[in-house]
């Protein structure tokens, strides 16, 4: 059975699937990160000393990823753009690049975790480490399921722009939707954790 | 996003560019910016002013929210209403005496 609106736009939304299902799949999403946003200003406010970011967390490298993370939010729109403009060789490229941005990434964040094991700094070890493990954990998780996700656009699943073009280039936009979000949270993750 | 236009995506490619850096520049801006020593309710809202900034670009142009259908509106409307709720609700308790000691 063939999967209905994935090219067409439903008479009554006006959109196709594709887009309304990665838009309710993002609310969601707002919902489980605004869950741990409310746990953090909750502890904070609750805490009788709360220390500043910078004192604890290495603001340079998360400087860096934050860096990392917008270029790979500019490299993604510019692999839907190639689509659009029917340039598949440059979608490749752009695509190639969001993925290594991607895990160079989950390499900088895998040294910042290393390095405060090495220093027994644990989520157990205080408030402040604990919602910061969680909160960058879960936002780590999301990174990998991206890299996952535009890594099978960049290589099997890809094959989809040989035979339906529009539907393909459907999927790079909700694959780019979820990308963008997963910038976003780390646009307010940065700033309060490390910063602030 | 409903433009197929090959003219009309070359002009988006450079407003992506654009806001690429507008975005980088805003990140060195936000590091800066912690450097000073205000009060730190004053730091959080400066870093959280700026984060808006970036969200709102991301969201509006990245994202197409400047040009997209009513439905995706409303579910965003509902899911911030939400969002609010969920970041509010729980702040109450710090004005709920009851059950507290008093002397």
């Amino acid at each position: 059975m063939e999967i209905p609106y994935t090219v067409a736009e439903r008479p009554d939304t006006g959109l196709n699937n594709v887009k309304l299902g990665i838009w309710l799949f993002l609310a969601s999403e707002v919902m489980l990160f605004g869950g741990l946003f409310s746990s953090y200003i909750l502890l904070r406010l609750g805490a009788t000393e709360w220390p500043v970011g910078a004192t604890i967390l290495d603001v340079p490298v998360g400087a860096i990823n934050t860096v990392v993370l917008i270029s790979s939010s500019v490299t993604m729109v510019m692999s839907w753009a190639s689509l659009k403009m029917n340039d598949f060789s440059k979608y490749k490229l752009y695509m190639g690049s969001t993925v290594a941005l991607a895990v160079l990434f989950l390499v900088f964040k895998t040294y910042e975790y290393v390095t405060k094991f090495s220093h027994h700094d644990y989520p157990s070890g205080s408030t402040f480490l604990a919602i910061y493990f969680t909160m960058t954990g879960l936002h780590a998780l999301h990174i990998v399921g991206g890299i996952v996700v535009n890594g099978y656009f960049l290589g099997p699943g890809s094959a989809m722009w040989r035979t339906e073009r529009e539907r393909f280039t459907n999927r790079i936009e909700a694959a780019g939707l979820y990308w963008h979000f997963v910038d976003l949270v780390w646009i307010f993750l940065f700033p309060l954790l490390y910063l602030t | 996003m409903s433009s197929t236009n090959v003219e009309d995506i070359k002009k988006h490619v450079a407003a992506y560019i654009k806001i690429g850096l507008a975005l980088l520049i805003l990140t060195v801006v936000t590091v800066a910016v912690s450097y000073i020593e205000f009060v730190v309710p004053l730091a959080i809202a400066v870093a959280l002013a700026i984060a808006l900034v970036k969200a709102s670009l991301v969201a509006g142009i990245f994202m197409h929210l400047t040009s997209e259908k009513k439905i995706i509106y409303w579910t965003l409307l509902l899911t911030v209403a939400f969002f609010f709720v969920l970041i509010f609700i729980p702040l109450l308790g710090f004005a709920d005496h009851l059950g507290r000691f008093t002397h």
